[in-house]
């Protein structure tokens, strides 16, 4: 305590205004000086730009003399704001306190090179100042190429992936929803547009008098609803935003040539569910399961367009029916939430993402119908026109990697969900049986990955018996 | 039980002297500095409503003890001393402290007794924000899981909610109530008004006299020409606390601390809110460095958006299927900006006095925007600029300073110069508080205010920063975002401001208001003692950071009141 009070009693005796401001370029020190901000104008920098313009560093500022590396609070201003000079531009956090710091010029901020959360060392550069507008987008190329030059900030300037910007960016007018366009948005809407680069004018709204509602820009983005409201972050660096720079706030330096590609809204969804996956308490069970009846089955019923998945799913579904726990899913760590469907969702890759079109009361449609549906799914899932109640009202998750050969692996379970099915190849295995005779059957290794809250061992083991015996008579699947 | 009270307070109090200083007993400790408190500033304002009913306790027993009490006037030609109109929390200060001087004291009340802050202000309005912080912190996964608790899916009761404001309600006014009845101060009902010199009406034709009146019929919500203020989805804060509805949007014309503490209140319980600033910067009127604060704070992270420097010229309530229609015009230009759809509006644009009615006509007093003019003293002044005599107005009707606490401190001290001691009230050293969460406190002058006067006078001023970060019992609550800034004169240590954000601001300033109220310097506050660990340490580092020129006085201010 005593540190931190003569600290801030020199900072209220030096500079009573309190906020800190940029010192010009002029300074010649390699290290900038106490609570300034440095810029330095790029003919001073070592990497000599050939253009003339004037566009400024925004360097990490000391704090304090004993200060090695600050947090970004957050950044007051967004890419494309008009600075006057004098203005806060962005919250730095040193070890005491939190400091506004203020531009010394006026111009553009035209990149922020180190995210809101992420943390930089001292004289790092954390963003690019132009002095016009035009300079803008010339900045942002430069902020681009930072992390090759700087590997010491291993932090993807966001929204720079190269033909990306132009259209992904949304404009700042738009945002403020001045003027007299007939787009109504709530406020946490637009927030949430800015945060994931939504361009608010292109979602449709769905909300009362047809406004744009969170869960609109939410849709638009391709991010799952949240249900309870996101807590307001007054530590923001760890509340878990999902947006593509968050996910690097600490992980090692980048080697020198490795280039970053940005999330797509898609695989930013992907990475939100996994890690909010980690919060569940998993086990796996896995079973070998006899596939000469299913496959001679499959033989037979092929003709007739039905595919593996459909008879897997099925198999499943009609396995689920008998053990409702496993369809079951725990909402709030209490209870049981006991699904009166059984909707099989079957996990599928597209160029790049990973979807999960839902088939829905596999149980009860016919093998032909739930197969026919399959092909509609995928073929709606290839062109992005899924609903999102084709893609996120599964009660059991499907995976299954048998076509590349995989004899076995091990599944996440997604959020929402109480059990997913990884299923294996199915691959020609010497068994022996109770008389000692040597024989060779078709296998196929399942493993269950479950959530041990609701479903326990005895549970999955029943419900995999279960499937087991299904798959090995299989004329019940075409009943 | 009253009896055995007072008898262990004289008894501690006479045998102080020998106690040492540091006694492990609390409780005598207490009673102690209770009583030199009442040595020590003559008066207690009862500034807050809780401790209303101790205080009236100590009262009771002194009135009693005096003989007299409410019993007859002191001079003959007089139904009553003092007569107050209105029994708001002004009205109330002043009645019990003129009780305690000894004064033959009614008071008119037309409405309810409490008046807006206990039954449409800043009372409901507490009971909304408890709710609102608990939500707040429930819903803050990320908060809990600091602490290591687990908590499932936080949810209210609407109703449940506005009942609370509502019971705490009516108990603060029934507490009220009663202490001026156990006073025995006459509560007369009907709408008062003055006919003349010393002479009041109140109801229908009851017609009373009295030496002394004070005027503190306070006021109501002020709406804008151009809103159509319906009561269901265009409300005032009048509608707003008694929660009828949760808006799912809720724009909020004005942020000062009405429209700040509701915004906390609806953001926490779901809706979205939209502000409606007429500046050109939200929270005006706060120092500018914690209203920046605040907004990155209270605003920015929450869902919640913003149009500043626009006029919310014509608001339509919701009806026929369509939402709550506002327009917005530029505050400079008057030119049409933007059109709002939402599904209701509050109104906070402040308040407007309560005067129609009051007979000032009588009197040849003209109201300015509706306020009674007064003089530093609370001395009403006339139409021609001269003082009317025995005429006194406090609390919001003269407009000075819109704070319930403010009102009673200014009743207290209009009842000090009616029984014969001067007595001027020092405005700069009333605290105000803004219940966000976290809360916002704030006395004497802003930066922008000290440094204008410090040009002025021609003297230097200094400012001291502490953080809620470097508190160990703010970071043991997991609420380390804050900020408490003192604006201070280096030459001579006298403290000109301060302002607090973060958690308990509201309760940390009283040491920074009482310091300013007895002209304590900060050379001297710094070498009090602050138990540790406790969030004002977080003032007393303040104190702490200032650089002050001159020493210390050889007997700090402290050591000589406790010998």
């Amino acid at each position: 305590m005593a540190a931190s009070s003569s600290f801030l009693s020199t900072a209220s005796l030096s500079n009573p205004k309190s906020t800190i401001s940029f010192a010009s370029s002029v300074s010649p020190a390699p290290i900038p000086s106490l609570r300034r901000v440095v810029f330095r104008s790029p003919s001073s920098h070592r990497r000599v730009m050939t253009v003339r313009s004037k566009i400024r560093e925004i360097f990490m500022p000391a704090l304090s003399s004993t200060m090695t590396e600050g947090k970004i609070v957050s950044w007051i201003k967004t890419e494309g704001e008009k600075l006057a000079k004098g203005e806060s531009v962005v919250v730095v956090e040193s070890d005491k306190a939190d400091m506004d710091v203020e531009t010394f010029y006026d111009g553009y901020l035209a990149a922020i090179v180190v995210g809101e959360g992420e943390t930089a060392p001292v004289g790092a550069a954390i963003g690019l100042l132009a002095e016009t507008e035009a300079e803008i987008e010339e900045a942002k190329n430069k902020a681009a190429s930072k992390p090759s030059s700087s590997a010491v900030v291993p932090s993807p300037p966001p929204a720079t992936s190269s033909p990306a910007p132009a259209i992904a960016q949304p404009s700042p007018a738009a945002a403020a929803s001045d003027g007299p366009r007939k787009t109504v948005a709530t406020p946490h809407a637009k927030k949430l547009a800015k945060q994931h680069k939504v361009d608010i004018g292109s979602v449709a709204g769905t909300g009362p008098f047809g406004r744009i509602t969170a869960s609109d820009v939410e849709a638009a983005a391709g991010i799952a609803p949240t249900v309870t409201p996101p807590p307001p972050p007054p530590p923001p660096a760890a509340a878990p935003t999902p947006t593509a720079k968050a996910t690097t706030t600490s992980s090692p330096p980048l080697l020198p040539d490795a280039s970053i590609v940005p999330f797509t809204a898609m695989q930013s969804a992907v990475s939100k569910n996994m890690i909010e996956s980690l919060s569940v308490p998993t086990f796996r069970v896995g079973y070998p399961v006899n596939t000469d009846a299913l496959d001679a089955l499959y033989e037979k019923v092929k003709p007739k367009g039905v595919t593996m998945t459909a008879l897997l799913a099925k198999a499943a579904g009609m396995a689920l029916a008998q053990h409702p726990v496993v369809n079951a899913s725990c909402k709030d760590g209490k209870s049981f939430s006991y699904n009166s469907n059984i909707n099989v969702a079957v996990a599928v890759a597209i160029n790049g993402g990973l979807i999960t079109p839902v088939l829905q009361d596999a149980d009860k449609l016919d093998l032909y119908l739930l197969s026919q549906k399959w092909k509609e799914l995928v073929g709606k899932a290839r062109n992005k026109q899924l609903q999102p109640h084709e893609y996120n009202s599964g009660t059991f998750t499907l995976s299954n990697l048998g076509m590349f050969g995989v004899d076995r692996f091990d599944a996440i379970l997604p959020p929402g969900q109480g059990a997913i099915m990884a299923v294996g190849a199915s691959k020609p295995t010497v068994v022996a049986d109770k008389d000692g005779f040597f024989s060779v059957k078709n296998k196929m290794l399942v493993n269950v990955t479950a959530d041990h809250r609701i479903v326990y061992g005895a549970d999955l083991a029943a419900f995999l018996q279960t499937f087991a015996k299904i798959v090995e008579n299989p004329d019940s699947l075409t009943l | 039980m009253q009896s055995a009270f007072s008898l262990s307070f004289s008894q501690s109090s006479l045998t102080l002297p020998n106690r040492p200083l540091c006694s492990p007993n609390a409780a005598p400790r207490n009673l102690r500095f209770c009583g030199l408190r009442r040595e020590a500033f003559g008066f207690s304002p009862p500034k807050q409503l809780n401790s209303c009913r101790f205080q009236v306790k100590n009262r009771r027993i002194e009135v009693s003890a005096a003989a007299g009490g409410n019993g007859a006037p002191s001079n003959k030609s007089f139904d009553y001393d003092l007569v107050i109109i209105g029994a708001g929390v002004g009205g109330h200060g002043a009645a019990l402290h003129a009780v305690e001087k000894g004064l033959k004291t009614a008071i008119i009340e037309g409405d309810v007794v409490g008046g807006t802050c206990v039954n449409r202000g800043c009372v409901p309005s507490k009971a909304l924000l408890a709710v609102s912080g608990r939500m707040r912190e429930l819903q803050n996964e990320h908060h809990m899981k600091s602490f290591g608790l687990q908590v499932s899916a936080a949810g209210y009761d609407r109703q449940g909610v506005a009942d609370h404001a509502s019971n705490l309600a009516t108990k603060i006014r029934n507490n009220l109530t009663n202490s001026m009845k156990a006073l025995g101060v006459d509560i007369l009902t009907g709408f008062g008004s003055v006919l003349g010199p010393q002479k009041v009406k109140y109801g229908k034709d009851n017609v009373i006299t009295a030496k002394d009146i004070i005027i503190a019929t306070g006021s109501v919500p002020f709406v804008p020409k151009g809103i159509e203020v319906d009561g269901k989805t265009v409300i005032t804060s009048d509608h707003a606390l008694k929660l009828e509805s949760v808006p799912d949007w809720i724009a909020i014309v004005g942020s000062g601390y009405i429209g700040l503490e509701f915004s906390d209140v609806y953001t926490a319980l779901g809706s979205e809110v939209t502000f409606i600033e007429a500046l050109d910067q939200l929270m005006p009127g706060f120092d500018p460095e914690i209203s920046k604060l605040a907004q990155r704070v209270l605003i920015n992270p929450r869902k919640i958006d913003y149009h500043t420097g626009v006029f919310a010229s014509k608001i339509t309530p919701a009806k026929d299927g369509r939402p709550v229609m506002i327009e917005l015009i530029d505050a400079k230009t008057k030119e049409h900006k933007d059109t709002l759809e939402v599904d209701a509006a509050l109104i906070a644009t402040g308040r407007a006095p309560f005067t129609n009615g009051l007979g000032l006509e009588n009197i040849n007093v003209a109201t300015q925007r509706g306020f009674i003019p007064v003089d530093e003293r609370m001395r009403v002044i006339d139409g021609n600029g001269k003082l009317v005599p025995n005429l006194y107005c406090i609390g919001d009707a003269n407009g000075k300073l819109m704070l319930a606490h403010a009102a009673s401190a200014q009743g207290i001290s209009v009842v000090e110069q009616v029984t014969g001691r001067d007595h001027v009230l020092n405005h700069l050293s009333i605290p105000a508080a803004c219940f966000t969460h976290p809360e916002i406190s704030m006395v004497g002058l802003t930066e922008p205010q000290a440094r204008e006067k410090a040009e002025k006078e021609g003297f230097k001023v200094s400012i001291a920063k502490t953080s809620f970060k470097a508190n160990t019992k703010a970071l043991a609550e997991n609420e380390g975002e804050g900020l408490a800034k003192m604006i201070y004169r280096p030459d001579n240590g006298e403290i000109l401001g301060v302002h607090i954000f973060g958690l308990h601001a509201a309760d940390l300033i009283h040491e920074a208001s009482n310091a300013i109220a007895l002209g304590t310097r900060i050379q001297d506050i710094k070498l009090a003692v602050h138990a540790h660990p406790t969030l004002s340490e977080v003032v007393d580092e303040l104190f702490k950071a200032a650089k002050v020129e001159s020493p210390a006085s050889t007997t700090p201010q402290s050591v000589k009141a406790a010998v």
